[in-house]
């Protein structure tokens, strides 16, 4: 429950904000950003909730934004956390991006979604997708005056009726992320999973849909052998379109969708796995400068191959005059990110290659003190692979006109925000693991 | 019209943008009108007072266009508490719009005179909203259904006379769930505020309150599937509220509500953990508590995944589960390892997640993860990674030796804040081992330059004086100490005190000199009344009874341990019934930031009453309140079931137990490794809780001091004591 939403800018100036509930004035928008910083001063780290003479401040940031939230009481923190989210979302599918410019050009529009997102205080809709069935840019051209999208109280809020396509059509995208974290040893310390299933839909009408995968619990469950190999989700988030008590019950996975793009279901996976792609870095550092040798060997089968790999590593603030020599690729020094970047196009299944870089160190620092222990992190994507061995089984969809849809699968598997590796070593100091 | 402002504009030509705004708002062109409108709001916005215009605006309300009617209507929000007099033009409008045909203005119309809160037009909204509320489209009621909370929040007695209350019962069975769920919502809101409006002592209207029957909970188990998301975090909510009549009922409401663990929005995710929590309270069926515990862990490691304001959330609460169940997480430690770019907040969660999860099983890794954090680039957080391998070795005793050597190693890279930090980890792990790593303090010595913080002075000084008998030149290095004292912080001064003490008693010869300068230092110069009473309490043991001295200041202390809750038990489980909350991220009872004026023990005891939970409950409840009101909760970090230790502990029970004899007071209290900081825990510390026997040796005393009695009250004298003191010097 909130009393006040506002969208500030870094300076913590009010851009938009209303009001939902009379318990806490407006004034107290000014407060917010002093109080951070008085937090930060003080050495506490500033929390996403605080509270203030009696006013709760909760808030999220948005590139360079604070979405905030105020009230009093004692609110779902996490409702009032995710609807700031949901919020974010629905202006940046409005305006493309959400920034002080697209606030201000766009305020009579965001003062109307902030009206129909949120009464006194509690969440309504949120699904932008209907929201801008009567919510629009252009409303004021429109003759007829539009009415609330039947969808808006239906059991099923997330579609409306009456959608027509010549060709009916489902794409679905398995996107599979990998994090993993590498230790000075070379050994995996902690590795996941997050997997998506990503849909587009051009359907028509009302289509029940139902999706089938190599889930291990539910072989198990119906006694089945599978063929091939079946795969255990640990944990798996639908999108509020799909029938979970139907699934607590079967496993199985029927809903009806919302039209155009959506993430359908969302899962995690921890058993571990290996380095997809393995980097490694020997530093040699002698007065003045540092040099690197980086290693990077692509540890899956030769039939596949990852692009757009791109290797980051780190470097002291400091350097300078860089020189790089690669076997394939192309390096860069970046140094609005402490680091450089082998960026390699197309990487083959079990190759490997090798790269050196030299740089300049201006300041005389000791070695011992200061030291960044920045990991080396990799950005990549394989085509046509999933490490978890995921499969769509086949997906059924079922309208009452009966029309025949054509499903297209994808797969893809690539890094997650945290694939990062402690292996560059001072050389000499510690071995490297063969591999 | 135009006419009249014309003449206004003859008589002040150039009143600026205001004057230009109102010949626009009443312009013969839509259009101009329109923009105009929309000038006057971008006005509103960047903050300029455009309250002027009330009554040109108001002109433009009646409209075929939807979105110039919607602009005016947030003027009115904005502006209708300033001119209330001039409001009661727009009921008309109002009242028109909500017979509308388009269901859009209808529900737009009742939505805004709800929240215009002015007296005036409430009492034009009774019958617009009776219409709502039995309008037939479904948006229109459930907008009708939060204007009734609005209703009730402005003018109680209006919204229960007139029977809008008990239509907002009738709606709970309404056959659309988002319906259901707004009045679910709304009926919530309204309980809340009839609690809290409630005079003291009084009960609340019943009328108001929202009492979930057996009835009401099956209707809310069936729209749960059906709503959307907010709507089932409102239903869920509700459903953490219904006491269950039985454990048959319980064990059903678990089954129904389990299945929305798998929903992507997080907040649906952790209010039904929060539903779960309290209904397992009544589960007797041990293989559906083995199966919710299991299915919980999935989604909340899942919720580690999410955007870092959510994770946030998330930790807490998990940090708040753990504590009730440890066994939820047992596995899965990994997870909480701190990503280089995990922003400060998060990290400091996740290490306190990992020391709550550490075992005989995980620790190694654990212990090389910490390792590896020691060497980042955050000082905070390096300070809080190596406190944490303290932790570590007083959880797990087979660590300990581990732990010690990897300190060892973070001393040996010199860099000062990992250096002190060590020391103080140091002098805790002594505490829970004095007897193993004695071999460790000629490496601690050695640092002894370069400390410059007080707690890590103060805790190496504590380790000189507890093994000042094994330190060949501990009388050297303590008269650094002494020489610079009264530059010295206060916990430095008390630690110095009580080491030259301990020092003087296990090797008299050596700092008979030693301990009389200090002494003296102490009781003279010294402005700190604490360091002055503790030097008091020494020199007059030492001068009276030097065997009760040794028996007391070299008194064997009971092994430290770590807590395994942060809050008392009572208030644990209140908020585990809130997980998802403010309270439950906070970890502090909701009336202690609320912040409705002061919290009284009356508001407590009210809103327990209402719950009729145990007396424990209530009991722990009001402790914590008051803690709050005194000084900050967090550092109220003792088990309920120890309380009592605690607070005698912390009045001097040190002192009493040397009257007590062996079943001190002290010998129970848990002392907190964190708190040393805190002078009183000091003492605790200082004084054991076992009166050895008195040893036969008796150190010559080096003062005439006239003989004291040894009193066993609290360290501070009493006013008289202290006069006879000074009467005395």
């Amino acid at each position: 429950m909130a009393s006040l939403v506002a969208i500030l800018d870094l300076k913590g100036k009010s851009l938009i904000q209303r009001s939902y509930r009379d318990d806490v004035p407006a004034t107290h928008i000014e407060r917010f950003l002093p109080l951070v910083l008085e937090m930060e001063e003080e050495g506490h780290p500033v929390t996403p909730c605080f509270t203030n003479q009696g006013v709760n401040f909760t808030y999220i940031r948005h590139s360079n934004l604070y979405l905030l939230a105020l009230s009093k009481r004692n609110p779902n923190a996490a409702e009032i956390i995710l609807w700031l989210q949901h919020l974010t979302t629905v202006l940046v599918e409005y305006f493309k991006e959400l920034e002080e410019e697209s606030i201000r050009d766009n305020f009579v529009i965001i003062y109307e979604l902030l009206d129909e997102m949120m009464d006194f205080g509690y969440p309504q809709t949120t699904e932008s997708k209907i929201l801008q069935e009567y919510i629009t840019q252009e409303s004021h051209k429109l003759e007829v005056q539009v009415r609330p999208p039947q969808a808006l109280t239906n059991a099923v809020s997330w579609r409306s009726e009456g959608i027509r396509y010549r060709k009916n059509e489902v794409f679905l995208d398995v996107v599979e992320s990998v994090n993993l974290l590498v230790n000075a040893n070379g050994n995996v310390i902690r590795s996941e999973i997050l997997g998506a299933v990503k849909m587009k839909c051009y359907l028509s009408g009302m289509p029940e849909l139902r999706l089938g995968l190599n889930d291990k619990v539910m072989f198990e469950s119906t006694g089945r052998t599978s063929r091939g190999k079946a795969i255990e989700m640990e944990d798996i988030k639908f999108h509020q379109c799909v029938r979970l008590a139907r699934f607590e019950n079967d496993r199985t996975i029927s809903f009806i969708p919302p039209d155009g793009e959506f993430e359908l279901m969302s899962y995690r996976l921890s058993t571990p796995v290996k380095p997809l792609i393995w980097v490694e870095a020997a530093v040699e550092s002698h007065k003045g400068r540092v040099e690197y040798m980086v290693k990077v060997k692509a540890q899956f089968k030769r039939r596949s191959s990852a692009n757009n790999v791109e290797i980051y590593v780190p470097v002291p603030d400091d350097a300078d005059s860089p020189k790089f020599r690669a076997s394939t690729g192309s390096v860069a020094y970046a140094p609005d990110k402490s680091a450089f970047v082998w960026k390699i196009k197309q990487l083959g299944g079990g190759r490997e290659f090798l790269m050196r870089a030299h740089f300049g160190l201006p300041s005389v620092k000791n070695v011992e003190d200061g030291e960044r222990r920045a990991p080396i992190t990799v950005k990549f994507e394989i085509p046509y692979f999933t490490v978890s061995g995921i499969q769509v089984r086949y997906l059924k969809i079922v309208e009452k006109s009966g029309y025949q849809a054509l499903p297209w699968v994808r797969y893809i598997t690539q890094h997650g925000d945290d694939y990062s590796l402690r292996t560059a070593q001072e050389k000499g100091s510690a071995a490297i693991v063969p591999m | 019209m135009m006419n009249v402002l014309g003449v206004g504009a003859r008589a002040a030509p150039k009143k600026g943008e205001n004057f230009e705004l109102r010949a626009d708002l009443n312009s013969e062109y839509r259009d101009r009108r329109k923009d105009a409108i929309k000038r006057v709001i971008a006005n509103m916005t960047v903050g300029k007072d455009v309250s002027g215009l009330f009554p040109d605006v108001l002109k433009n309300m009646q409209t075929e266009d939807l979105e110039q009617k919607k602009l005016v209507y947030l003027y009115l929000m904005n502006y209708a508490k300033t001119q209330p007099e001039l409001v009661i033009l727009a009921v008309n409008t109002f009242v028109k719009d909500s017979d509308d045909s388009n269901p859009l203005v209808r529900a737009l119309a009742i939505r805004t005179m709800g929240c215009l809160r002015a007296e005036k037009i409430i009492d034009y909204l009774s019958d617009p909203l009776a219409k709502a509320l039995k309008d037939e489209n479904p948006y229109v009621r459930k907008t009708g259904a939060l204007c009734v909370a609005k209703l009730y929040d402005i003018k109680p007695e209006l919204a229960i006379d007139n029977g809008f209350v008990s239509q907002l019962h009738e709606l709970v069975a309404d056959s659309n769930p988002m319906v259901v769920a707004n009045a679910v919502t709304a009926l919530s809101d309204i309980h809340i505020s009839a609690i809290a409006q409630a005079a003291e002592g009084t009960a609340p209207d019943s009328r108001a309150t929202f009492i979930i029957s057996t009835t009401v909970l099956n209707k809310l188990l069936i729209a749960l599937n059906e709503c959307s998301e907010w709507g089932r975090v409102a239903i869920l909510n509700c459903l953490a509220r219904y006491k269950a009549q039985d454990d048959r009922e319980s064990e059903h409401i678990c089954e129904r509500v389990m299945p929305q663990f798998q929903h992507a929005n997080g907040s649906v995710v952790l209010t039904a953990v929060r539903v779960i929590m309290v209904h397992m309270r009544n589960v007797q069926r041990e293989d559906l508590i083995t199966q919710l515990v299991r299915k919980m862990a999935p989604p909340l490691v899942t919720l580690i995944s999410a955007e870092p304001e959510v994770q946030w959330v998330a930790l807490r609460n998990i940090n708040l589960l753990l504590q009730k169940r440890p066994d939820i997480l047992q596995n899965e430690m990994r997870v909480f390892f701190c990503k280089y770019n995990d922003p400060p907040y998060i990290k400091v969660e996740k290490l306190d997640i990992m020391i709550r999860l550490a075992g005989e099983k995980n620790v190694d890794t654990l212990l090389s993860e910490l390792k590896e954090y020691a060497s980042e680039v955050d000082v905070d957080f390096v300070r809080k990674s190596v406190k944490a391998i303290g932790q570590c070795a007083i959880k797990v005793d087979s660590s300990a030796e581990r732990c010690v050597n990897v300190l060892l190693d973070l001393i040996s890279t010199r860099v000062s804040y990992v250096v002190q930090e060590a020391v103080v980890v140091m002098k805790d792990i002594f505490r829970k081992y004095p007897d193993n790593y004695e071999a460790v303090i000629p490496t601690l010595c050695a640092n002894l330059e370069e400390l410059d913080e007080p707690e890590a002075k103060a805790s190496l000084i504590w380790i000189i004086g507890e093994y000042a008998d094994k330190i060949e030149n501990a009388d050297e290095l303590l008269a650094i100490f002494v020489e610079t004292f009264m530059d010295e912080a206060y916990q430095v001064q008390l630690q110095t005190l009580t080491a030259v003490v301990k020092l003087f008693l296990k090797k008299p010869d050596n700092a008979q000199g030693l301990v009389q300068r200090v002494l003296e230092t102490a009781t003279k110069d010294c402005e700190s009344p604490d360091v002055r009473d503790r030097a008091y309490i020494y020199w007059r043991l030492l001068s009276t009874d030097p065997g009760a001295a040794k028996a007391v200041v070299l008194a064997h202390r009971p092994p430290i341990s770590l807590p395994r809750t942060t809050v008392p038990a009572g208030v644990l489980e209140e908020l585990l019934g809130e997980i998802g909350s403010l309270a439950s991220v906070y970890h502090k009872p909701a009336e202690t930031f609320v912040g409705r004026g002061r919290i009284g023990a009356d508001a407590l005891k009210r809103s327990t009453e209402l719950d009729d939970e145990t007396s424990v409950r209530e009991k722990a409840f009001k402790t914590v309140a008051q803690g709050q009101k005194s000084e900050n909760l967090l550092d109220f970090d003792e088990p309920e079931a120890n309380g009592e230790g605690v607070r005698s502990s912390i009045m001097g029970g040190g002192l009493s137990s040397t009257s007590s004899g062996p079943a001190g007071i002290g010998a129970k209290a848990p002392i907190s490794v964190l708190t040393s900081s805190n002078p009183l825990d000091d003492l605790v510390s200082i004084f054991g809780s076992s009166s050895l026997a008195v040893p036969t040796h008796s150190p010559s005393i080096p003062s005439p001091l006239a003989p004291f009695s040894v009193t066993p009250t609290a360290p501070k004298p009493q006013p008289p004591a202290q006069k006879d003191l000074l009467g005395i010097f």
